[in-house]
């Protein structure tokens, strides 16, 4: 397998998906010409034409509304958020037409829209530029949702974003675009949405988490490895559909769990994990279930507040002794 | 905030326990933690601990009185508290418990119906001393509405989650009984069939968690429990097999009167298990022969059968006929097992550890010893699994090979019987009104009275014997 970074990854998966199926556009800011703000569309221009890949004016709401008329007549538009952040300008598309036009239609429009880009705090971006926004675009039946923590999983996720007949969200993590690691170069290597991995077996506590947070989990497992604790690792990957079988099973395996997330915690994805826990798994546990999130304020500018502000390795290695009752 | 002191289950197995020393008067402080009292179990003298502060109150039994788990013994309330009502109610629940026999937990309400049913459904709630407090709380705050749908229902449901569902409503009704555990802990001990009261919590304000539920299951129940100590909590699932020896399937067979009668009786006299002990002198003659055979058509093959083997294989074939002698007493039944395990002694360097030979009635000779071999050998280095050396239904030891003529060997519990055996030597005997020379062994079969009678015992050996004198029984 060949080793290549998170963006290449990307790259691949939309390049053999545009090969494979002439329906598949690829419109964004920036996506043709500049090769994407992230350089994941890299070649793609080139290589397509622009009759397939679009480039836009900053113009959030027009062109998200643009693609899911285009995936109403039965294209399949992957469409690039530069960031998540500037995607808010375009929700009412995303939530009242991508996410529901299938149930008020009975049925008759299908929505094969993926929207993608960079999610989550990089360094010293700000409030605005540094959210993790999953959790709200999860609130909204109709729409899934994959956040890919590792090469592999960009390549192999957003293939099957591409390919879903529903609206699909991938969120890209802002940090991982030059994470590397071995990926498949088969073209048919899809992950199927809505299946967990757990990337490391472990005994005493179950942290469960998803997408850049999967590092900091495992860089967390490592650290208390040393003090003779077993932590699994459980990634996600896929937000809704949620994996409840591996959640329900890495819990009756370690009873105890700690929950990581980029986002805030208030209505976030590990408050709706946690509740699922306790709902389904209430007696496998041995110690309440805790949470790693951001701090509950807008992502400070300043070095020092930022970094105090996101979880941390440290902050997930305490709350995984205190499960323990160390 | 009056707390009410109950008698609390302090061992796993306790039913009932004998208040042997108050250590605190009526008027005295108490603090929350405090021993209260001594008291008696079937097990051991344990201490009693406060489970809230304020002024012991109320004393309600007094000291040399046997009390049912579960009832109110005592009352902890502030100085000036009226605590007329709790004491009075409570009064009323031990006398009628006392007055239900020995199994006669105090009952709740439903029982007062005169219902056959729902007394038994009554007495077996009373066995889960937090339910059965919650089900004491409300009869005692004027709804006997509701303690009659438990009474009503059929089967008692023993599990840990409908207790902690009802027991946190409760909670708010100033009743410091309850338990705090982790919902883990709640179902691992309900599966064990344990009660909470009596384990000490070791998470954040006592709070029971896995760990303690293995350790006072470890501790209560190491024989009986080994499943349930050492597996997943997966493996707990299926309530009363985590308890079970995993020994595969058995029975239980109800104790008559008599029976319990025979039990109270031997184990008041020696406790906890009643032994005694049957000797027989077995002809070994045929054996030894056989034996020789055995190794010498197998050769090749690198078999080499001891004399043990053989016993073994004997004594596998003899409990599959006398199903006393392969069973177990659980309190409440003869558990009779549908498997024939031989736990076979063997001498370690810091003590004794028995390996199992499963199935010993079924398997070959050459089998059995190529077995004995392979895990003596592991015993020895420390290498057995713990599936390896528990779960036997019967117990042999063997000190032949130190030249013990005859021994007694100690029960293995929960088992019914051990066989202690000894060295096959030359005697004069006396066959057909002459002396002739013969190899010969002695057996002794320890036995425990509650299950085994002599004469159940004797038959057994008598068996054996025959086995042993001519093995050709045993396969005809």
């Amino acid at each position: 397998m060949a080793v290549i970074t998170y963006r290449e990854a990307l790259n691949q998966a939309l390049a053999e998906e545009m090969e494979r199926d002439p329906d598949v556009f690829l419109m964004g800011e920036e996506v043709g010409v500049y090769n994407g703000a992230y350089k994941v569309s890299k070649g793609l221009l080139d290589r397509f034409g622009e009759m397939r890949v679009v480039d836009t004016p900053i113009t959030e709401l027009g062109f998200t509304g643009l693609g899911v008329g285009a995936a109403m007549t039965g294209l399949r538009p992957v469409i690039e958020f530069m960031t998540y952040n500037f995607s808010l300008l375009a929700l009412d598309q995303v939530v009242h037409s991508a996410a529901k036009l299938l149930s008020m239609s009975g049925g008759q429009f299908k929505i094969p829209i993926t929207f993608r880009g960079p999610t989550g705090a990089a360094l010293q971006l700000a409030a605005q530029h540094s959210q993790a926004l999953e959790a709200m675009y999860a609130h909204f039946p109709g729409m899934k949702i994959v956040v890919p923590g590792t090469p592999a999983d960009a390549k192999g996720l957003l293939k099957a974003a591409i390919r879903d007949d529903d609206p699909v969200a991938v969120f890209e993590g802002e940090m991982l675009y030059n994470l590397k690691g071995e990926v498949p170069e088969d073209d048919d290597f899809v992950i199927p949405l809505g299946v967990a991995e757990v990337k490391r077996e472990g005994r005493d506590v179950s942290i469960i988490t998803h997408g850049k947070m999967v590092h900091v989990a495992l860089q967390a497992a490592a650290q208390l490895e040393k003090d003779g604790v077993s932590a699994e690792v459980l990634d996600l990957r896929s937000l809704r559909p949620l994996d409840v079988d591996a959640i329900l099973a890495t819990v009756a395996k370690t009873n105890r769990v700690v929950l990581v997330e980029e986002g805030w915690a208030f209505g976030g994805i590990t408050a709706t994990v946690a509740a699922l826990i306790q709902e389904e798994a209430f007696d496998h546990l041995d110690a309440p279930i805790l949470r790693v999130t951001q701090a509950d304020v807008p992502m400070p500018y300043a070095k020092g507040l930022e970094k105090a502000a996101k979880p941390s390795v440290e902050l997930v290695v305490e709350k995984v002794n205190r499960v323990l009752y160390r | 905030m009056a707390t009410k002191v109950y008698m609390e289950a302090l061992s796993p197995t306790m039913e009932e326990g004998r208040l042997v020393t108050w250590l605190k008067n009526e008027g005295d402080e108490v603090k929350e933690g405090d021993v209260l009292a001594e008291v008696e179990t079937d097990k051991a003298t344990m201490e009693l601990v406060a489970r809230g502060s304020g002024v012991l109150r109320k004393r309600m039994v007094g000291e040399g009185d046997t009390s049912p788990v579960g009832t109110v013994i005592a009352v902890i309330a502030g100085a000036d508290e009226d605590v007329s009502a709790l004491t009075g109610a409570a009064e009323a629940k031990a006398s009628q418990g006392a007055a239900g026999g020995t199994q006669g937990a105090s009952v709740p309400d439903a029982s007062k119906a005169g219902s056959k049913e729902q007394a038994d459904v009554a007495q077996a709630t009373a066995a889960l001393a937090g339910s059965e407090h919650t089900e004491q709380d409300q009869a005692e705050r004027g709804t006997p509405a509701e303690a009659t749908p438990a009474g009503a229902k059929p089967t008692p449901v023993p599990q840990g989650g409908q207790q902690s569902g009802q027991a946190a409503p409760a909670q708010g009704a100033s009743d410091n009984g309850r338990v705090k555990a982790s919902p883990l802990a709640r179902r691992m001990a309900a599966d064990a069939g344990m009660q909470l009261g009596g384990v000490q919590g070791t998470g954040p304000g006592g709070r029971v968690i896995r760990r303690d539920v293995e350790q006072a299951v470890q501790a209560g129940g190491a024989q009986q429990q080994p499943a349930a100590a050492a597996e997943a909590p997966q493996q707990a699932e299926a309530p009363k097999a985590a308890a079970a020896p995993s020994a595969g399937g058995y029975r239980d067979v109800p104790l008559s009167q008599m029976r319990k009668t025979i039990a109270k009786r031997l184990t008041q006299s020696i406790g906890p298990v009643p032994h005694f002990f049957l000797t027989i002198e077995v002809d070994m003659g045929e054996a030894v022969r056989m034996r020789a055979r055995i190794n010498e058509r197998f050769k090749d093959k690198g078999v080499k059968v001891s004399p043990n083997d053989l016993i073994i294989r004997a004594v596998g074939s003899a409990l599959r006929k006398h199903p006393f002698v392969n069973a177990s007493w659980t309190g409440e039944s003869i558990r009779f097992f549908d498997g024939v395990h031989i736990g076979v002694a063997v001498a370690v360097d810091e003590g004794l550890i028995t390996p199992v030979i499963r199935d010993a009635d079924r398997k070959g000779v050459t089998e059995i010893a190529a077995e004995v071999r392979e895990l003596a050998g592991r015993a020895r280095e420390k290498k057995l699994k713990p599936e390896e050396y528990t779960g036997s239904t019967f117990s042999i030891s063997n000190l032949g090979m130190f030249g013990i003529e005859e021994f007694t060997a100690v029960i293995n519990p929960p088992e019914a019987a051990i066989l202690a055996v000894g060295a096959i030597n030359e005697k004069v005997v006396v066959v057909n009104g002459e002396m002739a020379v013969r190899q010969r062994m002695r057996v002794t079969l320890s036995c425990d009275h509650r299950v085994i009678d002599g004469a159940t015992g004797a038959a057994f050996l008598q068996t054996l014997q025959s086995y042993l004198e001519d093995p050709m029984l045993m396969i005809a």
